[in-house]
C-alpha cells in the first residue's frame, strides 16, 4: 500500500531469492530424495495456499478441493495420454474447467451454513471420486499412465534429474503466492476478509458477498488445478484415489491449518513441517509397520488443535507477545 | 424532493405485523429522529430501508429511485450507509482495515482508499486505535468505528441505529458533536434513538412509532407536546421540563 | 415384484444400522455443535473389540456387544476430556472437527499398524449364516437382530432424552449452555455423558456387526461419512430425524445399487443429500 520498502517485502523477496538459488547448494538437489522433498514442499505449499484463499481468507471451509486438484491433474493427463500432445494445453483447459466446475458447485452451496456446507463439500468429492472411477474415457479406475518421453519443458517431464521439476514447482509457488500477496493488498483481499468476519456487515458496506465468494472459489479452483497438473506430471500417472480423494482434500486443509489458516506464510510453514515429516517417516520408519507417518501426523494435528488452533503462525504470534514490552489493550 | 421517501411500508414476519403502513420522508441535509418504545418496529423499518429485509408491502424511494426490496449491498452502493444497533466490528481485522472495507466501495486504488479511511478515522477520533484489532475495542470505540466505517463509503444518507446507547454522558456529547459535523458536511441522517439528550437538540424532525404504526411526525418541540407521544413513550417528566423551560423563555 | 421388496428390505435393514450410528452423532452434534470426525472409527474400534473377543475367547457377538459398548463409552469420555473439551468455545469453530480428524487418523492407523489391513471375518458365531424366509423374501438373521438392537437403542435413547431428568438436562444444555448452567445443571458432565452415550450407541452396533461384516481398519470411514450425511439430512440434533433419514438413505443406497449399478450406491446417497439440502438448507427436521 505504501510504496516504501517494508520489512515484509524484504522477507518475501529474500525468500524468493533463497529458493531460486537453492539448487546451487551442493548435493541438495543432487540427492534425489531431498530434491523430492523440496519439490513436494513447494507443491503442497502452493496447493495449501490456493485453499487458503477460499478457506482461510474468505472463511469458506471446503473439504472438496481435491476435485479441482483432480480436474487439473486429469487435464494434463488427458492431454498427454489420450491426445498424445503437450501437457500445457491440458493444464490450461484443466484449470479453466476447474474454475467453471467450482462456479457450478458453489452457487447452490453458498447458501449453506457452517457444518452443512462442510459436509456438502465431502459429498461432492465422494461423488466425483466414484464417477471418475467408472468414466472410461479418462481411464476409469486404472487411471492414465504416462508414456515415456524425452526430458523437456515442452513435455514438462524429466526422468534424469529433478532440477526441471524443482524450477517448475518454484514457478508454481511464485505464481500462487504472488497472486495471493497482491490480493491481500488490494480490494479483493479486504472484501474476502470482510465476508469471513461478518457477511451481513460486509454487505451493509456495499460488498457483494456472493460475487466475492464466487471469485475466491474460482481463483482457488484454478490454482488448485494447476497444482494438480504438476502433480500428475511429476508422478507420470493419474488415477482417482490418487488425486480425487477426501484424504487429499484433508491434506490441503491440514497443512494450512497447521501453518496458520488465513495467514500468508501459514501454508508454507505447514508444508515445511508436514511434508518432510511425512516423507522421512515413510522412508525411515517403515520398519515400524505401515501407517506410522499418519499416526504421527494424527498426533500432531490433535496437539495443534488443542494447544493453538491458529497454527504455527499463532505460536509465533504468542512468542512475540510474550517477549515484547507489556502493552495494555487500550491506549487511553 | 425528499432524499428518502418511505410510502406505506409494511413488514410482516409470519403473523407478527412489525411495521404497518408507515409513511414519512427525509429531506436532504436534515437530521430526522426515529423514536418509539421498544418493539415499536424502528429497527425493522431501518432494516427495510437498508435492504436487509424485503418489505411485505409499500415502497421506499431513495433520491427519487425505487429501491424497495433491493439487497443491502446494492443500496449501500447507491449511497445509503448504516450502523448496527448491536455493534458488528469485523473482529479479527484492525480498525484501519475495517474502515478500508468501507472506503474501497468508492475507490479501487489502495492509496486513495487508504487516504479516505485515514480521514474518516481522524474525523471519528479513532486515530489512537488505528492498528488495534476491532474486537479488542471498548463499546464506545466500537460505536465510533461503526460510524467511521459507514462514513468511509461516502454516503448521501446515513442510518444510525442507537449510536449512543451504552455510552457515558461525555461520550454521548462527543457523538452528538460528531453527528452534527457529519450533517454539516452535507450528509443526511436518519437516526433511531432512545436517549433524548442525543436526539432532541439536533433533530430537524422526529418520527414516532408505536406498535408498528406511525403516531407522529413533527419537529421535536411539537412532538413532545403531542398527547399520544407522551402517553406512549416520553413520560411526563421530560415533557414537563421542556414545557416549563419554554414557558420560562417565553416570559423572559 | 419380490425383487423390489427384497431390495427394499435390504435397504431398511441397512438403514437401521445407519440409524444407530447416526443417533449417537446427532446427539453429540445437537448438544455441543461438534462434528466428531472419528465417529466412524469408533465403530471400527468397537468391531475390533468384538472381533478379538470372538476370535481369542470365542465370545459371541451377541454377548460381546456389552463389552464393546462399555469400551467405546469410555473411549468417548476420554476423547471428550482429553481433546474436545480443550477445543470448543475457542475462536476456531473448526478446531474440534480437525482435532477429531486427527484422532480418526490416529485410530485408523494404529489399528492398521497392529492388526494389518486384512479383512477379518468371524466365523462360527451363533447367528452366522442364519436366514429367515417368509413370503419368498430372505431376511438375513444377523442383520435383523442388529436392526432390532438398533431400534431398541434408539427407543431407549429417545425415552432418555424426552422423559428423564438427565434427558432434560441434555436438552437444556443443547439449547443454551449458559442458561443451563445458571439453573444448576452441570453442563460439563452433560457433555461428557453425551459423548459417552454417543460412543456406546456405536459400541452396540460395532459389537454385533462382526457376525456378518468383515472387520478392517477402513470399515468405519464410509459409515462415518454416511452418518454425517444422514445427520445433516435429518437435521442435527433430531433423533427421529436421523432415524427417518437413515431409513431413506438405506433405501436409496439399496435401490440405486440394484437398479442402476453398484458403484452408484453412494453417488446416489450423496446426491440425495445435496438435493435435499438445496431445498431445505437445515435438513428435513433441523432447527
Amino acid at each position: 500500500m505504501n510504496r516504501t520498502f517494508k520489512p515484509t517485502d524484504l522477507l518475501w523477496y529474500g525468500l524468493l531469492a533463497a529458493l531460486a538459488l537453492l539448487p546451487l547448494v551442493p548435493r541438495l538437489l543432487a540427492n534425489s530424495f531431498t530434491a523430492h522433498v523440496c519439490i513436494l514442499i513447494l507443491l503442497f505449499a502452493s496447493m495449501a495456499q490456493s485453499w487458503n484463499l477460499l478457506g482461510g481468507y474468505c472463511g469458506q471451509v471446503s473439504f472438496g478441493h481435491s476435485v479441482f486438484f483432480g480436474i487439473g491433474a486429469y487435464g494434463a493427463g488427458i492431454a498427454m495420454v489420450t491426445y498424445q500432445s503437450t501437457p500445457w494445453i491440458g493444464i490450461l483447459v484443466g484449470a479453466l474447467a476447474a474454475a467453471a466446475a467450482s462456479a457450478l458447485i458453489s452457487y447452490p452451496c453458498f447458501r449453506l451454513k457452517g457444518h452443512y456446507f462442510a459436509i456438502a463439500t465431502f459429498a461432492i468429492v465422494e461423488i466425483f471420486n466414484r464417477l471418475f472411477m467408472v468414466w472410461d474415457w479418462i481411464g476409469g479406475a486404472m487411471g492414465l499412465d504416462y508414456p515415456i518421453l524425452d526430458d523437456s519443458w515442452k513435455h514438462f517431464m524429466w526422468s534424469t534429474n529433478k532440477t526441471g521439476y524443482y524450477y517448475g514447482a518454484l514457478a508454481l509457488f511464485v505464481l500462487v503466492f504472488s497472486l495471493v500477496r497482491w490480493i491481500e493488498r488490494h480490494r479483493l483481499g479486504y472484501y474476502l476478509r470482510a465476508v469471513r468476519e461478518g457477511q451481513e456487515t460486509a454487505e451493509s458496506l456495499g460488498v457483494d458477498s456472493t460475487r466475492v465468494k464466487l471469485s475466491a472459489m474460482a481463483l482457488s479452483a484454478f490454482l488448485a488445478a494447476l497444482c494438480g497438473a504438476f502433480f500428475a506430471q511429476y508422478n507420470y500417472r493419474v488415477d482417482p484415489p490418487m488425486v480425487m480423494s477426501l484424504d487429499m482434500s484433508m491434506r490441503f486443509v491440514l497443512i494450512t491449518i497447521l501453518g496458520g489458516v488465513g495467514t500468508f506464510y501459514g501454508p508454507l510453514l505447514g508444508a515445511v513441517i508436514l511434508i518432510p515429516l511425512q516423507e522421512y517417516t515413510r522412508a525411515y520408519m517403515s520398519h515400524l509397520g505401515t501407517g506410522v507417518d499418519l499416526i504421527v501426523f494424527g498426533l500432531i494435528i490433535i496437539l495443534m488443535m488443542v494447544k493453538q488452533p491458529r497454527g504455527i503462525m499463532g505460536v509465533l504470534a504468542d512468542l512475540k507477545r510474550l517477549s515484547g514490552p507489556a502493552r495494555s489493550a487500550e491506549v487511553k | 424532493m425528499p432524499l428518502l421517501d418511505v410510502q406505506n411500508l409494511t413488514m410482516r414476519f409470519g403473523s407478527l405485523l412489525a411495521n404497518c403502513e408507515v409513511s414519512f420522508s427525509v429531506e436532504p441535509g436534515t437530521i430526522v429522529g426515529l423514536i418509539g418504545p421498544n418493539g415499536a418496529g424502528k429497527t425493522t423499518l431501518f432494516n427495510c430501508v437498508a435492504g436487509l429485509y424485503k418489505p411485505s408491502g409499500g415502497r421506499i424511494l431513495f433520491d427519487g429511485r425505487d429501491v424497495t426490496g433491493l439487497p443491502s449491498h446494492r443500496i449501500a452502493r447507491l449511497g445509503v450507509a448504516r450502523t448496527f444497533q448491536v455493534v458488528r466490528p469485523l473482529k479479527e481485522m484492525t480498525v484501519l482495515d475495517n474502515v478500508l472495507v468501507g472506503s474501497y466501495l468508492r475507490h479501487r486504488n489502495p492509496r486513495k482508499a487508504l487516504a479516505v479511511a485515514e480521514e474518516c478515522i481522524e474525523r471519528c477520533f479513532m486515530k489512537a486505535w488505528r492498528d488495534k484489532p476491532a474486537g479488542d475495542l471498548t463499546m464506545g470505540n466500537k460505536k465510533r468505528l461503526e460510524v467511521a466505517r459507514a462514513l468511509a463509503t461516502n454516503p448521501k444518507l446515513l442510518l444510525l441505529d442507537e449510536s449512543v446507547a451504552g455510552l457515558t454522558s461525555t461520550e454521548v456529547r462527543e457523538m452528538v458533536t460528531l453527528i452534527r459535523a457529519i450533517q454539516d458536511s452535507g450528509i443526511t441522517i436518519l437516526m433511531v434513538e432512545h436517549i433524548m439528550e442525543a436526539i432532541m437538540p439536533i433533530a430537524d424532525k422526529i418520527v414516532v412509532l408505536n406498535g408498528g404504526v406511525k403516531i407522529a411526525e413533527a419537529p421535536p418541540g411539537v412532538v413532545v407536546e403531542d398527547e399520544r407521544v407522551i402517553t406512549a413513550y416520553l413520560g411526563e417528566k421530560f415533557s414537563q421540563r421542556l414545557k416549563a423551560r419554554r414557558e420560562a423563555n417565553g416570559n423572559a | 415384484m419380490t425383487t423390489f421388496f427384497q431390495v427394499a428390505i435390504d435397504g431398511i435393514l441397512a438403514g437401521m444400522l445407519y440409524a444407530i450410528v447416526a443417533a449417537g452423532l446427532t446427539l453429540i452434534w445437537g448438544v455441543m455443535d461438534v462434528i466428531n470426525f472419528a465417529h466412524g472409527d469408533f465403530l471400527m474400534v468397537a468391531m475390533y473389540v468384538s472381533y478379538w473377543l470372538g476370535f481369542l475367547w470365542k465370545v459371541d457377538p451377541l454377548v460381546s456387544w456389552i463389552a464393546s459398548a462399555a469400551f467405546i463409552f469410555l473411549l468417548g469420555v476420554v476423547t471428550y476430556k482429553l481433546i474436545v473439551s480443550r477445543c470448543i468455545g475457542g475462536k476456531s469453530a473448526m478446531a474440534p472437527l480437525l482435532a477429531t480428524f486427527g484422532l480418526s487418523m490416529l485410530l485408523k492407523n494404529v489399528c492398521l499398524n497392529r492388526f494389518s489391513p486384512n479383512f477379518r471375518i468371524l466365523s462360527g458365531t451363533w447367528l452366522d449364516g442364519k436366514k429367515w424366509e417368509a413370503a419368498g423374501l430372505v431376511f438375513s438373521m444377523p442383520q435383523v437382530v442388529t436392526s432390532l438392537f438398533s431400534l431398541a437403542v434408539i427407543l431407549v435413547l429417545w425415552h432418555l432424552i424426552r422423559k428423564t431428568r438427565t434427558g432434560w438436562s441434555i436438552q437444556a444444555t443443547s439449547m443454551d449452555r449458559e442458561a443451563a448452567e445458571l439453573m444448576g445443571i452441570n453442563t460439563e458432565r452433560v457433555y461428557v455423558l453425551v459423548f459417552g452415550i454417543g460412543g456406546a450407541c456405536l459400541g452396540v452396533a460395532g459389537g454385533l456387526m462382526p457376525s456378518y461384516l468383515a472387520t478392517h481398519p477402513e470399515v468405519g470411514s464410509l459409515f462415518g461419512l454416511i452418518a454425517f450425511v444422514i445427520v445433516a439430512l435429518g437435521g442435527f440434533g433430531s433423533i427421529p430425524g436421523s432415524l427417518l433419514a437413515a431409513l431413506l438413505i438405506g433405501l436409496v443406497e439399496a435401490f440405486a445399487g440394484f437398479y442402476i449399478a453398484p458403484v452408484f450406491k453412494y453417488v446416489a446417497v450423496f446426491a440425495v443429500y445435496l438435493a435435499v439440502i438445496m431445498v431445505r438448507p437445515k435438513g428435513l427436521f433441523g432447527w
